[in-house]
């Protein structure tokens, strides 16, 4: 029997992921994995991801915690010798399963994205005593208290040189037009939603 | 020097390598009047600095050896070596051609006893080992060069080094006070047969070959291989001089990238397996070949060759792109870092010697040719609007010997459609 090839994943990533139109065009040199200052410490490199696509193994490519760990070194883009935007391909598929709610749940790059964004679209600034305060307690009361323990002297440096103000606590600085800054996000959720055939969420 | 008597009759080749050379005596031998220029002092071009052919494994000399023959035995073809075209006007039948003669300051009485080259001390980069060894300021090309006439390096002309050359000479060939001559010239149609140049291997960053000794190119590697060559055929490497015993080639070196060359060179991935076989032929079972590449394109009948070197046990094959070379500073090691496309596998590893497997660029990248020529994105030239001007051989596509001698046959042969079409228009 032989087996059929299905490109159904790949249609899929090339509708709906940024760049990823891109992917058919990667001829599997390997020059991105072995580019890639973080190349070790990932499960699956560019290259390989790539590959899982046009095979259409849409689950293992979807919960990989692969692309969450992207830099943006930009390295793999100068270096592909097809000029594949591999970065921006990155994102674009870690925003996707994001979307899908298929990405690895507790990757610390995920979940630092993520209190960031709720941080900044709060207020239109980024409220810096509250996004440390917000990740140093991510894991928990008891781990927060360590954490904001081991980074007591910083802190104190930063407020020395007025780097960092303690009365950000009460709310913060925020832009001049807060309710304009939320309606631009809804209306540019609400346009990226249409043009990724999304609803909602 | 003489000039040259040509007319709207006669074609001119530019370049004097196997293409131009080809196609200057195709002509010829049909009884066209041919003039065939080159820029160097020697005919032969880069396929006199090739150790062996692929696929036969033959030495080059024997096929320059008919060519020199035919050459010198047909009165309808002139040649002219240090010669560039400088500016061509006019149109299909009718060109006006400017050239530019630079000074050999050795005439045609030299007879290639050596005697000026025995005599000067001062050395300069030898381009027949690609700078890998250096020559006398007063050197003869190579040794099948044509004309089998000396040169004197403009570097001495002027000095105390000049004159012991002049000196020494006992047939008075030594004349230092040549001058630059420009010549203009009409012809009918201009068979452009400009060759190719190996990709600068300083641009490709990550592989070091701008600062690991022993990172070296293929055509490099063709002047170790050569008895002629800078090591007198051994395989060392350049660092330390030791036995290069364990060799890996880099395919894809600048070729089919973006940001260098975006053309597969074609001839490369041949290159390497035929030189995997010097390899084997220095050290036997004890020497150790490993190619990395993206696909092998061991085009048409060539697969043969591919399928042979497959079965050789000291040749191994890596599908990887090599992602950036490093140095073993205690050793002069290059170190290979990638990952592979057959698993995915990381590896960090050690060679004696790594070879670049450069692509072709063709040689009039960067240079200004006539408004009418028509060349493709990778600069390789399609011929003139006009249809009087041909690309053949490797300027034309990155072609191996044998195809660029059927490029430039069929350029020839259009060549002498328009000098054709010239006789039976001005006969009626």
């Amino acid at each position: 029997m032989t087996a059929t090839y299905k490109n159904d994943f790949l249609k899929e990533v090339e509708a709906n992921v940024e760049d990823g139109q891109w992917v058919k065009m990667c001829m599997q040199c390997g020059v991105c994995a072995g580019s890639c200052p973080l190349g070790p410490h990932w499960q699956h490199s560019p290259q390989k991801i790539f590959m899982m696509i046009r095979a259409g193994k849409r689950e293992e490519v979807l919960t990989s915690d692969s692309m969450w760990m992207c830099t943006s070194c930009y390295n793999c883009i100068v270096r592909c010798p097809r000029k594949l935007p591999i970065t921006h391909i990155m994102h674009g598929l870690a925003n996707y399963a994001h979307r899908l709610g298929l990405a690895p749940k507790g990757q610390p790059t995920r979940e630092i994205a993520k209190l960031f964004w709720d941080n900044i679209v709060k207020t239109g600034r980024v409220n810096e005593l509250k996004f440390s305060l917000a990740m140093y307690f991510k894991d928990g009361f008891g781990q927060g208290v360590k954490n904001a323990m081991a980074m007591q002297g910083i802190g104190l440096g930063l407020m020395k040189a007025k780097r960092l103000n303690p009365m950000e606590m009460l709310g913060g600085h925020t832009c001049k037009d807060k309710g304009g800054i939320h309606k631009m996000i809804a209306k540019a959720r609400e346009i990226e939603d249409r043009r990724k055939g999304l609803s909602g969420h | 020097m003489t000039a040259p008597i040509a007319t709207n009759q006669t074609i001119l080749v530019v370049g004097g390598g196997i293409s131009g050379m080809t196609a200057a005596l195709e002509a010829a031998e049909c009884g066209k009047q041919v003039l065939l220029v080159e820029k160097t002092p020697t005919l032969g071009g880069r396929t006199a600095q090739l150790y062996r052919y692929f696929p036969k494994m033959c030495h080059p000399t024997c096929g320059m050896e008919i060519n020199l023959k035919r050459i010198r035995g047909n009165p309808n073809l002139r040649t002219m070596t240090m010669t560039q075209v400088v500016a061509v006007s006019g149109s299909r039948g009718d060109y006006k051609v400017t050239l530019k003669v630079s000074p050999r300051y050795v005439n045609e009485n030299c007879t290639a006893c050596g005697k000026c080259g025995e005599a000067v001390s001062a050395e300069v980069a030898d381009a027949y080992n690609y700078g890998l060894s250096k020559v006398r300021a007063a050197y003869l090309p190579h040794v099948m060069a044509y004309p089998q006439r000396y040169v004197i390096d403009a570097s001495i002309v002027g000095t105390p080094e000049g004159e012991k050359a002049k000196a020494a000479c006992p047939v008075n060939a030594v004349d230092l006070d040549m001058k630059e001559e420009t010549i203009e010239i009409n012809v009918g149609a201009v068979v452009w047969a400009t060759g190719w140049r190996p990709f600068d291997a300083n641009k490709i960053q990550p592989y070091g070959y701008d600062r690991i000794a022993n990172v070296i190119t293929s055509v490099e590697f063709e002047r170790l291989a050569d008895p002629h060559g800078p090591t007198g055929g051994k395989l060392l490497r350049p660092s330390d001089g030791n036995p290069a015993k364990n060799v890996a080639f880099i395919q894809c070196a600048g070729s089919r990238d973006e940001n260098y060359l975006r053309h597969c060179s074609r001839i490369c991935c041949m290159a390497s397996l035929k030189q995997t076989q010097y390899v084997r032929e220095a050290w036997g079972d004890a020497g150790k070949s490993t190619i990395y590449y993206i696909d092998i394109r061991a085009i048409d009948r060539f697969e043969d060759f591919y399928a042979n070197v497959w079965k050789d046990s000291t040749v191994s094959f890596v599908k990887s792109k090599v992602a950036r070379i490093a140095e073993n500073e205690a050793n002069g090691n290059p170190v290979l870092h990638g990952v592979d496309t057959e698993g995915y596998h990381r590896y960090a590893t050690e060679h004696d010697l790594v070879v670049l497997a450069v692509g072709m660029e063709p040689e009039v990248t960067g240079v200004k040719l006539p408004a009418d020529i028509v060349m493709d994105s990778s600069n390789f030239i399609e011929g003139s609007k006009d249809g009087g001007m041909f690309g053949a051989g490797a300027a034309s596509s990155p072609l191996d010997v044998n195809r660029a001698v059927q490029s430039a046959t069929a350029a020839s042969l259009k060549a002498i459609q328009v000098i054709h079409k010239n006789a039976s228009t001005e006969a009626a």
